[in-house]
């Protein structure tokens, strides 16, 4: 049964809406993100499962139960905010005590249970520090285990590593991940970052201006997206378009400006589509096997991988190849390129804005 | 290189010409006086000694009247910090529109002249004041309640006077904290009341603390509130200084009493602030 159940969400602030019939289900012990860019109502939904915004519409049952008129208090929800929101004149020990002692849990097991929940994010050695006297990796993880130690039935996550820098955010999505399988907690992040929601969950809600657009694994969802939006935010991607002239069992048959591409099977209508095609799907080849040829814009190194904007005639495409030490084209310089057709995705073309 | 080094002096000289004519000038001459001799007949004779000190630490007179003016600077400061931190705390949470015109209230007084507040309690709280008559026409008391020139007369007007200070230390302290760490400790099963008690006043402490500061060393050295609501009857140190300016004309005993309010308002507050450091280090930036 699942733990968390979101029906036709909604909130309006003045005109307003930030969070728009917004439907979802999360199950027992699942890891789900809701991603998407700045302002499109994540926070907000958030709040309205902790209980500090009031719906103007729609329903919140956590067990099966309408949360309509039970305060924030009575949750009982395990909440990372995004500044931490660390109490500054208490120790770490005191912080994470803080819930057990409202529940008035006795001074044994209160320790005990402190002591597990520090152990859970490896900072038992900093149990007397205040936060100010610590980094905010470290105060991070002082959150989860606050957040953790009272054994909620749903951990809510408000861009819980957007204040870390790079490397440490890296280190911590795994630590999270560990945490969150370890304490088994049914978990529902919030984040503007792909790559985060990606290595984390076990499904991904995409919203864009208080939808939900999109609802998949992170496979899936990157692999096939449903439509333009998701497939740009998540990931690289090449848009294109195109006309769709004709569909059939075995494939599609599209073109772009004068030249004809085969697609694969769509449900698609004939008319305008918007072709999607990942840059590390396409390869270099011979003139003969191209698809589309092309002269090599700009080359950027990345590390592990080369990443060239080549200028066709479907348009400036981004191509990205893993470094392994060959050589690679020069900018200027005319490659062939060429792709398998199951990896384009037809999509419904953007509404003229 | 020694232009660089010239500069920030250069900037900085008119302030500090005016801090050394208008402040430090008679401080030190203040001082000097307090060390000369009067006698009725004679004045003021450039002589130094400590008989005036003498004078005012060997006689109980004198030890009544400080005693009462850190009484009161004590109360008035308690007081404020009743008050004006819950004030404080509503003002953060109100509406934006109503705190403006809520911060304008607490503000205001701050822009009429002390004298003029004054007068206003001064006809508030007479035997024939407008609260006396009051109760007196709903028979509540036949015999007014006296409320001019007592402490507590004064401690009421005091409070109102300083009262913004403390509002303003608390709100100031108030804003650095996160609000998000009310709605953390609400996730975690607190009721309101707890909320405030356990998150909200501990990190507005170090505003209450030096709020606590501010009131209370402006209200040991105040003079007008004092003066007009308890005149000679309620006597505190700063009435008594000016009437030994004025009236007694022994300027070198008035100097003196000065001199030890001077440094015991600065031995207070300096041994508070070494409290507070103490208990809050590790705490708060
Ligand atoms: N209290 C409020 N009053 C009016 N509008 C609000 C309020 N809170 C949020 N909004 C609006 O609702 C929309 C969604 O805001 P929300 O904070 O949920 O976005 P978000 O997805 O969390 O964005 P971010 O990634 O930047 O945190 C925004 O357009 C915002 O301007
Ligand atoms: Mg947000």
């Amino acid at each position: 049964m699942a733990i968390l159940e979101l029906r036709d969400l909604t909130k309006r602030f003045g005109a307003t809406t930030a969070v728009d019939h917004f439907t979802l289900s999360v199950e027992k012990g699942e890891f789900v993100s809701l991603l998407g860019p700045s302002g499109c109502g994540k926070t907000t939904t958030l709040q309205m499962i902790a209980g500090f915004e009031t719906p103007s519409g729609g329903s919140i049952l956590l067990n099966g139960r309408d949360l309509r008129s039970v305060p924030a208090r009575q949750r009982g929800l395990g909440i990372v905010f995004q500044t931490y929101a660390l109490f500054p004149h208490m120790t770490v020990e005191e912080n994470v005590g803080f819930g057990l002692e409202m529940r008035k849990v006795p001074g044994d097991e209160r320790r005990r249970r402190i002591a597990a929940a520090l152990d859970l994010v490896h900072l038992s050695h900093l149990s007397g520090r205040y936060p100010r006297q610590m980094s905010g990796g470290q105060r991070q993880r002082v959150a989860l285990a606050r957040a953790l130690v009272i054994e909620p039935e749903l951990l809510l996550l408000d861009e819980p590593l957007s204040n870390l820098d790079a490397k440490l955010r890296e280190e911590m999505q795994l630590e999270l991940r560990r945490i969150q399988q370890e304490a088994g907690v049914t978990t529902l992040l919030v984040t503007h970052d792909q790559s985060e929601a990606m290595a984390l969950s076990d499904r991904i809600a995409v919203m864009q201006g208080g939808r939900l657009i999109q609802e998949a694994s992170p496979f899936e969802a990157y692999d096939r997206p449903t439509n333009a939006f998701v497939s740009t935010f998540l990931g690289k991607s090449n848009a294109i378009d195109a006309h769709l002239e004709e569909t059939r069992d075995d494939g599609a048959v599209l073109r772009c400006g004068d030249i004809r591409l085969a697609g694969p099977p769509s449900p698609a209508r004939p008319g305008p589509v918007l072709i999607s095609l990942r840059p590390e799907r396409i390869e270099l080849c011979d003139a003969a096997a191209a698809h589309v040829s092309g002269r090599v814009g700009e080359r950027i190194f990345l590390g592990d991988q080369w990443l060239f904007k080549v200028e066709t005639s479907l348009g400036e495409l981004l191509v990205v190849r893993p470094n392994s030490g060959r050589r690679e084209p020069e900018p200027g310089e005319t490659v062939h390129l060429s792709w398998r057709t199951e990896h384009l995705r037809i999509l419904a073309a953007e509404p003229a804005a | 290189m020694n232009q660089d080094r010239a500069r920030p002096w250069l900037l900085s000289a008119p302030a500090l010409v005016l801090f050394l004519v208008m402040l430090v000038t008679p401080l030190v001459m203040t001082a000097v006086l307090s060390f000369n001799s009067f006698d009725f007949y004679g004045g003021i004779k450039p002589t130094f000694g400590l008989e005036n000190y003498a004078d005012v630490l060997g006689d109980s007179y004198f030890y009544e009247i400080f005693g009462r003016t850190f009484l009161i600077a004590l109360v008035t400061t308690l007081i404020c910090a009743l008050v004006g931190t819950p004030q404080a705390y509503f003002l953060l949470r109100m509406r934006p529109l109503w705190r403006s015109v809520m911060i304008l209230v607490v503000l205001g007084p701050l822009l009429i002249s002390v004298v003029v507040r004054t007068l206003g309690w001064a006809i508030l709280l007479g035997n024939n004041g407008v609260i006396n008559d009051a109760l007196k026409n709903l028979a509540l008391i036949d015999r007014p309640i006296k409320m001019m020139y007592t402490s507590g007369g004064i401690v009421l007007a005091l409070v109102h006077v300083m009262i913004p200070f403390m509002i303003l230390a608390v709100w100031a302290a108030l804003q650095r904290q996160d609000p998000a760490t009310e709605k953390a400790a609400e996730s975690l099963g607190a009721r309101p009341a707890t909320v405030f008690r356990r998150i909200v006043l501990p990190q507005a402490m170090p505003g209450i603390l030096s709020g606590s500061l501010i009131v209370f060393s402006l209200s040991a050295s105040a003079f007008a509130t004092p003066a007009i609501l308890g005149g000679r009857r309620v006597k505190v140190v700063s009435t008594t200084v000016y009437d030994e300016f004025l009236n007694t004309l022994n300027w070198p005993l008035g100097a003196a009493i000065a001199i030890i309010l001077l440094v015991s308002v600065l031995a207070i507050m300096v041994a508070w602030n070494r409290l507070v450091e103490k208990r809050f280090a590790g705490v708060f930036e």
